[in-house]
């Protein structure tokens, strides 16, 4: 059975608004507009938007390409300083971006998460969601967004999700 | 019908330069893997596609524990859609499924670079590499 007729009976069967609390709560999450962060971070996973982690968070992560949670995703140094400074211009606790303190909520200021998953935003988010919705061959892993948020994969739509 | 004999001709014309000019990308990857393995080993006479398939089976050491193969991310029929570990789908490495596979020098480099210290912990040989892109040619 193809990914989406699975996803589409699992939705049936266990009706699940997969619309993010922040949607629910009109923030609206931009879509990347870096072609480097795109390509390079979509070529593995979704692009995870930049609002949903602070800026100490993208500057760790992003040093560490050599062993980015169990792989080695380096890129060339100036497609590196690229993505990384557009990840940290629009994290969390950028000046300008909007909305960012609701992605903070209850973020320690020592904390520095490599993970959205260990966002308390995201937690709150998701603690009714069963566990087996994660680790189904067909979702894998919880930073599978898309198997449950669908969206064109180029950034949350916001309302739309 | 003289006319659309021509347009027909034309594409399929088109069709058959641009599938000359995407081998004629990967045949220069692979020439520049055999000049290093040359170089590496005077007496090297070619890539080979069963070496190329065995190495892409194998299940390699050395490297990070949640890679372990090739067919970890690939699986083992390379016509077939892969999935990386976070989910996303991967076209196949096969050429038959995926014409344009390994006909971009800098995307070949990036992913043996990664990859091969993903799965073995070091870079790959030249042959090694040669030996790859001909087996997955070949399917």
């Amino acid at each position: 059975m193809s990914r989406y007729c699975y996803l589409l009976l699992l939705v049936a069967c266990f009706p699940l608004d997969s619309r993010p609390a922040f949607a629910e709560e009109g923030i609206v999450v931009p879509a990347i507009d870096n072609p480097a962060t795109l390509k390079e971070c979509g070529a593995c996973h979704f692009a995870f938007p930049p609002q949903m982690l602070p800026a100490r968070s993208w500057k760790k992560l992003m040093v560490n390409l050599k062993s980015h949670f169990g792989e080695d995703a380096s890129l060339p140094e100036a497609t590196r300083a690229d993505i990384t400074a557009y990840m940290v211009s629009h994290a969390a606790d950028a000046p300008t971006t909007e909305n960012g303190q609701w992605f903070l909520r209850g973020l320690p200021d020592n904390a520095t998460p490599l993970r959205i998953t260990e966002m308390p935003f995201w937690r709150r988010g998701h603690e009714e969601v069963p566990r087996s919705y994660f680790t189904n061959p067909q979702v894998k892993t919880a930073s599978n967004c898309m198997a449950c948020h669908q969206n064109n994969g180029e950034g949350t739509g916001g309302d739309e999700d | 019908m003289k006319a659309f004999l021509g347009i027909a001709l034309g594409a399929a014309l088109l069709t058959a330069t641009a599938i000359a000019a995407v081998d004629h990308g990967r045949d220069a990857i692979l020439a520049a893997f055999a000049v290093e393995a040359k170089k590496a080993d005077p007496s090297f006479t070619g890539f080979s596609a069963q070496r190329g398939q065995a190495f892409f089976a194998a299940n390699h050491t050395g490297g990070k524990p949640d890679t372990p193969s090739c067919t970890t991310c690939h699986t083992r029929d390379p016509t077939q859609e892969g999935q990386t570990r976070a989910g996303k789908q991967i076209a196949p490495m096969a050429v038959s499924a995926t014409p344009d596979r390994f006909t971009d020098p800098e995307k070949v480099a990036k992913w043996f670079a990664r990859n091969c210290n993903s799965v073995l912990g070091r870079d790959c040989t030249a042959v090694e590499k040669g030996d790859f892109i001909t087996f997955l040619a070949s399917r």
